[in-house]
This record gives structure tokens, C-alpha cells and sequence, in this order.
């Protein structure tokens, strides 16, 4: 608990929360591009998203009369609560003050309480459409959970830690070792991340037929800086499930301490993970459809079945007779 | 001095219950007697409690009781903590039942008939915490059961009502019994009934064993464990929503009381299969409570299961205790069982809470139904947002109570890797995914709860005409909710309190949970896992400040409030929306198994199917415990009556010839 | 940690041994019979692989001539004639509706469990490098009966007891480095041949019943009046 009075891991620590909310709408705009280029589209500019976000915080602001103040109020917390899981993940090193305070169950934590508060704000509005994404949402949510809280579980069983930062520490002290456990617990925590942040095969971030949204439906009813802030959320989600998953598998390119030159090379490597996690998902985005609702629970299964596998190998094949 | 105040709280509640007596005539006393002693009674049971937590364990005893065998107590730390538990949970309903009580008063039911039997009820309670050998216990527990009887069958009109009282005396009488052969075991083996003897037999191996599996029988019928829970789905929702509130936040928490004191105390031996029966069973408990608290409509019943939902999860986390215990790592057997009874006391204050603020919705609408509800936020703020911190606390979200605790669980079945047996290195993972989709499910069960009553369109005329509870009400609702956030934020503070607890149960080691200091949890090491809440409370009021300051609009930039986007097909009316079936039902089609689902859609209209002119559905859902459990051994308990009942033929040579060879038995005996 | 410590190759193997399981899994959930049979073949090839690698590790070359005879075998020869004989009876585009695939899937994981319950005293004596993945292929032995019993498509059932035969021989590789030369070749050719004497009997079985399930094949009639009858619904 010492290093939590240094001054130099908060000011990373302000540095890499920054960095994590001004780069989510770039990567946005990195995936639209290549799905644009996989679909042999003409892409808009990587700049996009930071054009709607601006629009939007200008625009008027339209607030149901069915609604309460819950529903202005969520926004701000679900901006808050991802804020503070990018707060948490090292994005360009390893050793952060706040990896104390909020360990990884914690961060799960933080994903739930903003969910809560955008199920509820959407079945605020008294619509049916609200009801309907909120249903959804937390459906699929609850079924998500325990997949991926059984990949942390083998990932923490290894790395004796919960605490991201050790658990990145031991893992990067190791050096190359091809466990099996993390090779299931890598599948499942894709699957689960491209649940959790509504991509194709779950959920269409582009559609406009109601009847098929899951996570659009819940913001349907904002508008204005309520509604960017909720856009905002979203690619933040994204982009945190990104360097999560690039940085516990492939933690090389992080930087041990704080000098310029780690830092700088550590940044490059993040940007060339990002790049290849990128082009996976907007492969898989392209190439499979989009799955009706009640297949989403064979999804999920095959999700906690990869994580199963993996705390299995662990124990049975990793962790001696 | 913990004695005087035990003794001033127990004769506290006697004297509320007495003064009931003459409730019935002077309707006043109700709210002005009753109520005022047992909330006093309620305030030294919690200061008696900090006593004995903080300080030594203290014994006496009393002139009561048979000649040969009086009853002696015994407040140590773990019954410091209970009785703190009770003290506030009773402080807050005495708060809450004046405002409450205020449409009975002048309703057809005795006032009588509700007074005597809280004052005795809470009294119960008290001296079960506080009893020190067998016969006071069974007698202050019987004492318990028969006097929530009363409360249960309040509202007796109904034929539902009665038998749900009568299944609730019969199983708590089922489970009483258990009870008492247990404690039978442990006498058989030493000189006399006093926990003292009891604690110093020697049971040899397979004793021990019958003797733990009819506590956990006994206790876990009590508590509401799943297959054994039948009684409380159909008693809570019943009994008036203070003594809901009271049944379900103090009296499951007896049972588990009476659980530890009788296997992690008295019997001196832990087994790693005790532990992993438990450990199983809580799971079940939890998965099942949730799911079925999903296709609930009725707002109590869906509360009821939810407890078992939380008592299956507080068993887990004694399941996990009791394996380390038994596997010889004592200190991750403390870590286990503090986190099972600060989820155990945080239970208590936000079911509580909930169970009120359900009250408080039922007085003011007269409905029970979540389907008749809604939009209730803006008529009931004050409910409103004690009820959101109660759904917030009780889904398990940082930085609320129920996430340390929950975190504390997780975090002791983390610790299963040192076990070497690799069967149980696979169980508790698997066990812990079970917990991390049952606190999933929970958080999807209260945006269901909260988001059909509170929020969207009020359903009903009623709903729509709410008024605002009394100021009674509404303060005993913000008390439990301040301890719920106080608790969720210091989380260290409790569990440096509860730090004695774990001593005087055989001696275990004290817990190293707060070994940094007030600000953080950590449980193992400090590098393997911390949690400091105060700060993540910080975060997160700091970036929301800053998001707010930064992002919020100019002051010429107004909010418009304007109709919900309705597809321009017209005003959205009130039917329109989601129902709490209706949001339920991916649920129930995923997990279709675990219901006995009985659903009936007619279509009303032409043949072929080209215009409907009407469509009913119709829903029903139900308990398959019933159908396989209960209904079986029930028929077996009526056919063997049947077989029995020949012995009665009538005829009175018959009788004759059983005394006849009675006689000739015992001659022949004697010789 | 005891497993960082081992060679890159030992991790391979064990790398390995987790991806033979979940080939099993894979053939456990398939309900279309093309996509078992692909699944099939690819635990050959990873049985083969592992072969190759255990070969490398433990230094034995005899164990390379098994990996190229599974290879051949399993991975080539044998899913060929079960492809060619799904196309010829024009099965291809059935789906065989498994008893509730996620039940099928938490017994696959149990038995997981259980294998290793029952193989933790043999790893304890045993003193090769590969002792950890004994449990695994006992495992892959059991998902192979638990495919025969949950399938009712007789040609996912010949796949389910060749799985068998491939955790078989992955467990002989495991556990004692391999079989005797004679004694493998004669398992294979027996396999070999079981292979086109199921194809043989399959096209009487669909000619006399008009269809592959075998739950059909359950009713036994005594006279054969009942019997003309019974085929004449059919």
C-alpha cells in the first residue's frame, strides 16, 4: 500500500484514463473502416466518431414526460463506472496505485453497476422498446458472467493474484510458456467480450430495427450530450475489453518502469495489439450473421465451456500431481 | 454490564408483548406502548450486543428452568453480533409499525393478536442467541416458531392463508425436532445438557456425522435451504410486511446461528465432507431461490425466495469455511466464516429494507402485484430511493454492502488452490461460477423488480394515486438504507469489530482481513487481493463531478420534456409496456427445466388465423418441490396413517386382546 | 510454478493434450453429422501430432511410424470412407437432435472430473514426462462411449467408437510410450476393416428400415406377420 502516495503512477495513472477516453472513438473508427474495407465500402474518415460526439453534446436536449430523474442521471454513472475500469487496466504500465484499490472482480463490479443503471433508465421511459432491451441486456449479461468469471478465475489461479498489476507482473516475469488454461480462458473471454460489448454475432451496433437491438434499444430514448455520453461509454467498453484481453495474454511491450523510452515502446505495442484484435473482430463481424436471441445461450455456453476447459487443464494438466 | 442490558432488552419485549394484551381496548396503546418497548428493547439489544462483541464473554444463571437443570446464558462474541443483528433489524420495524399498523387499527383483526406475539417473537429470538445449554435453547426456539405462527396466521379469513400458516408451524416443528436429536447425540455422549458439557464430548466419527446432518436438517429447514424451503414462499408474503421484514431479516439468521453455534462449536470435529454437503447445498439454494424469485409477480413472494436465495449464498460461504477448517488451513476457515456472517448481517439490513418498503408500496396501492404497479417513483420518492439503494445493495454493486461481502466470498474460494485433493480444486471454481451466475441473475431480478414498480407508467388507478407513507415509515426505510451504504463503504471498520468472533468459536485463529488499516481488504496478502471501498467510492464521485462539471449543458441549453417516441403511431398508453412476465421470459425459456410451467394461450377469432379478435395467456408457475418432494412424502405419510389407523377397529374385544397380550408380554418379560 | 519450468516442447505436448479434449467436445456438440465426422479427423491429426512431439520429447522413434500410421489412418483413410458413405446414403444434410446439448456438455465436463479423480494414483506413480495427460485420455476414452450413448444416428455412433479407439491409443502413448509395433498394426487393420463392414451393413440397415436411427432398430417382433406389417408402416 505504499506506492499509493506516489505521485508519478497517479499521474500515469491520469495519463492512461486520458488516453483510454480519447482513444476509444478512434478505435470505433479503426473498426468501421476496416468492415468498410472488407465490404468493399468507401470508409468515413477515422475522425467520425469525435465529429458525432461534438454534434451531439450541441444538440438540445429531449427527456421523456414518463421519466424521472434517474433517467438523467444515468448517464453520468455509466460514463463514471467505465471511466474508472479503464482506470484500473494497465494500458501502458504495469504498476498502477489503483490496481490496489480495485481488484478484477472489482472491475467486473464497476461493468455491472452501469449496466444496472442503463437497464433501469431505459425501462424508465415507460416504452415497450425499453422493456424489451433491458430484458435482453440483462439476460445475456447474466449468462456472460459466470464464463467470464471463470477465465479470471484460471487466469488468477496462475498468477496467485487477483490484483491486475501482479497478475501481469508474475505472467511477464514467466516469460513464453504455452499453457493450455490460457489458450481456453483467451477464447472464452472473446466470446464473452463480443457479448458483453453487443458486436455481431450478439448484437448489431448499426441496425435500425428495433425489434432487433439489444443495447441500441436502451438508449433509444436519448438524445443530445446524454445520449454521447452514452456513445461514449460504449467504445470505452469496447477498448477496455481490448487491452484487457491484449494485455493479460500478450503482456510483452509493457512497460516494468516508468522511463520515456518504455513508455514510448510500450504505447507502440499496445497500437499494434489493437490493430491485430481489431482485425479479428471486424473478420468475424463480416463473416458470421447475427445470431437470433435464443441462440445466444448456446453462445454463451460454448463460452463457459472454453473457460471449464480451461480451469480443468489447469488443474489437471498445469498444476502438478 | 451486558447482562443488565440483555436482560432490560428481553424484559423489554415481554413487557411490549404483555402490554399488547390491552391493545384490543385501548387502541392507542398500540402505537404509543407497543411499538415505543419494542424499539427499546430493540436499542439495548444492540448496545448489549456491542458489549459483548467488543468485550469478554460473559455467563450466568438463571432461577428459571427445572429444579435439577436451570437455565444458564452465555453472550459471547458471536452472540454480541447476532444480537446486534436482531437489536437493529427490531429498532427499524418499531420505527416503521406505527405508520404501518395505522389501517389495522381499524380493521375486524384483534390488535391483540398482533401485539403479544412480536413482543414474544422478538423475545424468542433474543433468548436463542443468548442460551447456553439445550433445554433453553429448544425452549426459546419453540417460543420463536409458535409466536411468528400467530403473526403468520394474522389474516386468517383467507383458506390460503391458513394453510400457509399451517405448513410454516408444521415444517418449523419438523425441523424443531431435528433439532433436539441432535442436541440428543451430543448429551448421549457427555454428563448433562449445558453447552459446556456438550462442547467437551468426545463423539466418535460416525455420531458426529448424524449429529451434523440433523443440525443441518434442522437449522436448514429453518433457514429456508432448498429442497427444505416449501414453507417460505407461502408464509412471508402473508404475514404483515413488518413482521416479513422481521421473519426474513432476523429469524433465517437465527437459524444460522443456531448452525454455527451447534457444528463449528459444539461438536469439536470438522469433516471436509460436511463441508462440501454444504457447500453443494448452498449452491442449489442460490441458483434455485433466484430463478424462482424471477417468475414471481407477487412483490413478497418474490422477496421470500430472494432470502433463500441470500441464505443459500450464506451457506456457501460457511461450506467453504468448514472444507479449510477440516483441511487443516484455519485461517482461510476464519476468512470464510467472517465472510458469511458479514453477509449474513448485510442481508438482514437490506432485506429488511426491502420487506418495508414493500410494506410501505402495499399500504399505499393495496396491491401485492408487480403487474399492477408502476411509475410509483414519482408518487413514493422517499421509497423510491431507499428502495434503489435496497436493489442496488442487494444485486451486489460496488460500493454497496453486498459487493464486500460477495467479494469476500469470491475471494475465499480464490484461496481452493492450496487444497490438495483435486477433486475440490475443481468444485469450488465450479461452485464460484454458480455464485457468479446467481448474483447475475440477482441483478437481473431487481432492475425487473425496481423497473416495473417504480419506473414507467403507473399500471393501475391505484398506482397512479399513491400518497406519501407516514414519516415513521419513511424514516425506518433511511435508516436501514444509511447502515447499508455505511457498511458498503467501510467495510474494514465491521470486520475489525467482528475481529473477536472467530476466538471464542474453538479457538480459531483471528482474521487478517484488515491487516492495512481502516481503508482497505485484504484478505490473503496484500499483493494477492485488495478492496479499499472509500476510495472507489471517491473514484467514482470524482469522475462523475468531472463528467457533470464538464459535459453538462450551458445555461441556456433547457431540457425538453416532450412524449416518448411512440413510432408515430399515437400516446403510448400504460399497457404498452413490458410486464414483469414479460421481461421474465428469456429467462424462463432458457432455463424451462427447473419450473413446472403450465402455460395456456387462446386465440379467439376467424379459423384460419387472418383476424384475431382476442388472445388470453395464461401463465402458471410453480414449485417442482412440490410435485416431487413434498406431495410424495406427504401421500406416504397418509397411507401409512391409513394402515396404522386399522389398529382402531371398534370393537372392543380387539382392545381387550391388545391389553390381553400386553399382560402376557410383561409376565413373560419378568420371569 | 512447477509448469513454467518444463521445455517448450514438454508445454506442447500438454498444449496438445488440452486440444485432443476439446476436439472431443466438439464432436460431443456437432448435430450435423459432415461436421462430426471433420471433427473426427482432426483429433487424428492432434493424436498424431502428440505422437510426433512425445516422440521429440521422450526419444523414442518408434513412436514417429505410429504418428504416420494414426495419420494415415485416422485423419485420412477412415473419415474419406465415412464421408463417402454419408454422401452415398444421402444423410448429409440430416440433423440429429441431441438430448439437450447443454446437459450432454456439463456430463462430458463431469466425467472430465471424474477421469482425473480415478487416474491422480496412477500419476502419482508413474514417472514419465507426460504423466499429467493420463487423466485427459482416459477422459476422451469415456466422452467417446458418452457420444455412443447420446447419438441416434448410427453413423455419429461408428464415430463415437472410433473416438474410443483413438483415446485408446493416445493413452498407450501416454502412459507407457506406446504399444508393441505387431499389436498396433493388428489394431489397425481391425479397424481398417470394421470401417467397411459398417459401410456394408449401413446400406442394409437403411434398406430394410429405410432409415439410420437406431432407435428404431429397438423394436424386436417375435413372428414375422408382425414383422411385414411394422415395415409396411414404415
Amino acid at each position: 500500500m505504499a506506492d499509493l502516495l506516489n505521485l508519478q503512477g497517479w499521474l500515469l495513472v491520469l495519463l492512461q484514463t486520458v488516453l483510454f477516453v480519447l482513444m476509444a472513438p478512434l478505435l470505433t473508427g479503426w473498426l468501421r473502416l476496416l468492415k468498410a474495407w472488407l465490404q468493399n465500402r468507401s470508409a468515413p474518415s477515422l475522425s467520425q466518431p469525435y465529429r458525432n460526439l461534438l454534434k451531439l453534446m450541441k444538440k438540445e436536449v429531449l427527456v421523456a414526460q414518463t421519466t424521472t430523474p434517474l433517467f438523467r442521471i444515468a448517464p453520468y454513472v455509466v460514463f463514471a463506472t467505465t471511466v474508472l475500469t479503464a482506470a484500473i487496466i494497465p494500458l501502458l504500465t504495469v504498476h498502477l496505485p489503483t490496481a490496489a484499490i480495485a481488484d478484477v472482480i472489482v472491475l467486473v463490479g464497476f461493468l455491472a453497476l452501469g449496466r444496472f443503471f442503463l437497464a433501469l433508465a431505459s425501462m424508465d421511459a415507460g416504452t415497450a422498446f425499453g422493456g424489451m432491451g433491458s430484458s435482453r441486456e440483462m439476460t445475456i449479461a447474466s449468462l456472460a458472467e459466470p464464463a467470464m468469471l471463470m477465465a479470471i478465475f484460471t487466469i488468477t489461479m496462475t498468477a496467485q493474484s487477483t490484483n491486475i498489476s501482479q497478475a501481469i507482473d508474475f505472467l511477464l516475469g514467466q516469460g513464453l510458456v504455452l499453457r493450455p488454461s490460457f489458450m481456453f480462458a483467451l477464447l472464452a473471454l472473446m466470446l464473452v467480450a463480443v457479448a458483453e460489448t453487443g458486436r455481431v454475432p450478439v448484437d448489431n451496433p448499426t441496425t435500425h430495427l428495433e425489434l432487433t437491438m439489444v443495447h441500441e434499444a436502451m438508449i433509444l430514448e436519448y438524445s443530445g450530450r446524454h445520449l454521447a455520453l452514452m456513445e461514449w461509454a460504449a467504445q470505452l467498453k469496447l477498448m477496455v475489453y481490448g487491452v484487457l484481453i491484449s494485455n493479460i495474454f500478450f503482456p510483452w511491450g509493457l512497460a516494468l518502469d516508468n522511463t520515456p523510452h518504455n513508455l514510448l515502446l510500450s504505447f507502440i505495442s499496445l497500437i499494434g495489439k489493437l490493430m491485430v484484435l481489431s482485425v479479428v473482430l471486424a473478420l468475424a463481424e463480416t463473416v458470421l450473421a447475427k445470431m437470433r436471441l435464443f441462440r445466444v445461450p448456446n453462445y454463451l455456453n460454448l463460452a463457459f465451456l472454453f473457460a471449464l476447459l480451461g480451469m480443468l487443464s489447469h488443474v489437471i494438466l498445469e498444476a502438478g500431481a | 454490564m451486558t447482562i443488565q442490558w440483555i436482560a432490560c432488552a428481553v424484559l423489554l419485549s415481554l413487557l411490549s408483548g404483555g402490554v399488547g394484551l390491552g391493545a384490543s381496548y385501548y387502541r392507542a396503546l398500540l402505537r404509543w406502548a407497543c411499538f415505543p418497548l419494542l424499539g427499546l428493547s430493540g436499542l439495548a439489544t444492540v448496545i448489549a450486543g456491542f458489549l459483548a462483541l467488543l468485550g469478554d464473554p460473559v455467563s450466568t444463571q438463571l432461577p428459571l428452568g427445572l429444579p435439577w437443570l436451570s437455565w444458564s446464558i452465555y453472550v459471547d462474541a458471536l452472540a454480541g453480533f447476532f444480537l446486534i443483528l436482531i437489536g437493529v433489524v427490531v429498532f427499524a420495524v418499531a420505527v416503521f409499525g406505527p405508520g404501518y399498523t395505522r389501517e389495522f387499527q381499524h380493521g375486524r383483526h384483534s390488535l391483540a393478536a398482533l401485539c403479544v406475539p412480536t413482543g414474544l417473537f422478538v423475545a424468542g429470538m433474543q433468548l436463542v442467541v443468548i442460551a447456553n445449554d439445550a433445554f433453553m435453547f429448544m425452549i426459546a426456539w419453540e417460543l420463536m416458531s409458535l409466536s411468528s405462527y400467530f403473526l403468520v396466521a394474522y389474516q386468517h379469513e383467507q383458506a390460503a392463508n391458513r394453510r400457509a400458516a399451517f405448513l410454516y408451524l408444521l415444517m418449523a416443528h419438523i425441523g424443531g425436532i431435528a433439532i433436539l436429536l441432535s442436541y440428543g447425540v451430543l448429551a448421549a455422549f457427555s454428563d448433562g445438557f449445558s453447552f459446556e458439557l456438550l462442547r467437551a464430548a468426545e463423539l466418535p466419527t460416525l455420531w458426529a456425522s448424524i449429529a451434523f446432518a440433523l443440525a443441518f436438517f434442522g437449522f436448514g429447514m429453518k433457514a429456508g435451504l432448498v429442497p427444505l424451503h416449501a414453507w417460505l414462499p407461502e408464509a412471508h408474503p402473508v404475514a404483515p410486511s413488518h413482521i416479513s421484514a422481521l421473519m426474513s431479516g432476523v429469524m433465517l439468521k437465527v437459524a444460522v446461528y443456531g448452525f454455527i453455534r451447534v457444528v463449528f462449536d459444539l461438536i469439536g470435529q470438522m469433516q471436509v465432507d460436511w463441508g462440501v454437503i454444504v457447500l453443494l447445498t448452498g449452491s442449489a439454494s442460490a441458483l434455485l431461490g433466484v430463478l424462482y424469485a424471477m417468475q414471481q409477480t407477487d412483490i413478497k413472494r418474490l422477496l421470500a425466495y430472494s432470502s433463500i436465495e441470500n441464505i443459500g449464498v450464506i451457506f456457501m460461504a460457511l461450506g467453504f469455511a468448514m472444507i479449510f477448517l477440516a483441511a487443516g488451513y484455519p485461517k482461510l476457515g476464519t476468512l470464510g466464516l467472517i465472510a458469511a456472517l458479514y453477509h449474513a448481517l448485510n442481508h438482514a439490513l437490506f432485506k429488511g429494507l426491502l420487506f418495508l418498503s414493500a410494506g410501505a408500496i402495499i399500504q399505499q396501492t393495496h396491491q401485492q402485484s408487480l403487474e399492477h404497479m408502476g411509475g410509483l417513483l414519482k408518487r413514493l420518492p422517499y421509497t423510491g430511493t431507499f428502495f434503489l439503494i435496497g436493489c442496488l445493495s442487494i444485486a451486489t454493486l460496488p460500493p454497496f454492502n453486498g459487493f464486500a461481502s460477495e467479494w469476500l466470498i469470491l475471494q475465499t474460494a480464490l484461496q481452493g488452490v492450496v487444497l490438495e485433493n483435486g477433486l475440490l480444486r475443481i468444485v469450488i471454481p465450479v461452485t464460484a461460477a454458480v455464485l457468479a451466475l446467481t448474483t447475475a441473475l440477482a441483478a437481473m431480478l431487481f432492475v425487473r423488480l425496481y423497473g416495473i414498480s417504480f419506473l414507467g407508467q403507473p399500471r393501475t388507478r391505484q398506482a397512479r394515486q399513491a400518497h406519501l407513507p407516514s414519516f415513521g415509515m419513511r424514516s425506518a426505510q433511511g435508516m436501514l438504507a444509511a447502515l447499508c451504504i455505511l457498511l458498503g463503504i467501510l467495510p474494514a471498520v465491521a470486520i475489525k469489530i467482528m475481529g473477536a468472533i472467530p476466538q471464542t468459536l474453538r479457538g480459531l485463529p483471528a482474521p487478517e482481513i484488515t491487516g492495512q488499516g481502516w481503508l482497505w481488504l485484504t484478505p490473503a496478502s496484500a499483493a494477492s487481493a485488495s478492496y479499499s471501498a472509500p476510495l472507489v467510492l471517491l473514484g467514482l464521485a470524482l469522475v462523475w463531478w468531472l463528467s457533470y462539471f464538464l459535459l453538462h449543458g450551458r445555461k441556456h441549453q433547457q431540457v425538453q420534456r416532450v412524449p416518448a417516441w411512440d413510432c408515430g403511431f399515437g400516446p403510448l398508453s400504460a399497457r404498452m409496456q413490458y410486464t414483469a412476465t414479460a421481461f421474465a421470459m428469456p429467462i424462463r425459456r432458457i432455463f424451462k427445466p427447473v419450473w413446472l410451467i403450465d402455460e395456456k394461450i387462446e386465440r379467439s377469432g376467424d379459423e384460419q388465423g387472418f383476424h384475431t379478435s382476442g388472445l388470453r395467456h395464461q401463465l402458471q408457475v410453480s414449485d417442482r418441490s412440490w410435485k416431487w418432494l413434498y406431495l410424495p412424502i406427504g401421500r406416504w405419510v397418509l397411507r401409512s396413517a391409513r394402515l396404522v389407523s386399522r389398529l382402531q377397529s371398534g370393537n372392543v374385544r380387539t382392545y381387550l386382546s391388545y391389553s390381553f397380550f400386553t399382560l402376557l408380554f410383561l409376565l413373560w418379560l419378568i420371569s | 510454478m512447477n509448469f513454467a519450468q518444463l521445455g517448450l516442447q514438454e508445454q506442447g505436448v500438454i498444449l496438445l493434450a488440452a486440444l485432443i479434449l476439446l476436439s472431443s467436445f466438439a464432436m460431443l456438440a456437432q448435430s450435423r453429422i459432415l461436421a462430426c465426422i471433420h471433427a473426427f479427423a482432426w483429433q487424428g491429426v492432434l493424436v498424431a501430432a502428440a505422437t510426433a512431439m512425445i516422440a521429440l520429447v521422450a526419444n523414442q522413434p518408434h513412436l514417429y511410424l505410429s504418428a504416420i500410421l494414426t495419420f494415415s489412418l485416422k485423419a485420412l483413410l477412415i473419415p474419406w470412407v465415412l464421408h463417402r458413405i454419408v454422401i452415398k446414403l444421402e444423410i448429409a444434410h440430416e440433423v440429429e437432435t441431441v438430448v439437450n446439448p447443454a446437459l450432454v456438455i456439463l456430463a462430458a465436463a463431469a466425467l472430465v472430473a471424474f477421469s482425473y479423480y480415478i487416474a491422480m494414483p496412477v500419476e502419482k506413480l508413474s514417472t514419465l514426462a507426460t504423466r499429467n495427460t493420463i487423466a485427459i485420455s482416459l477422459a476422451v476414452v469415456l466422452i467417446g462411449m458418452l457420444i455412443m450413448v447420446t447419438r441416434r444416428q448410427a453413423i455419429t455412433q461408428v464415430v463415437g467408437f472410433m473416438s474410443i479407439e483413438n483415446g485408446l491409443f493416445y493413452t498407450a502413448v501416454v502412459a507407457t510410450h506406446g504399444m508393441p509395433m505387431v499389436v498396433e498394426l493388428g489394431v489397425a487393420f481391425d479397424l481398417l476393416v470394421a470401417t467397411v463392414i459398417f459401410g456394408v451393413f449401413f446400406f442394409q440397415i437403411r434398406a430394410s428400415i429405410d432409415s439410420l436411427d437406431v432407435d428404431r432398430l429397438s423394436r424386436l417382433v417375435e413372428t414375422s406377420e408382425i414383422d411385414e406389417m411394422t415395415v409396411e408402416e414404415e
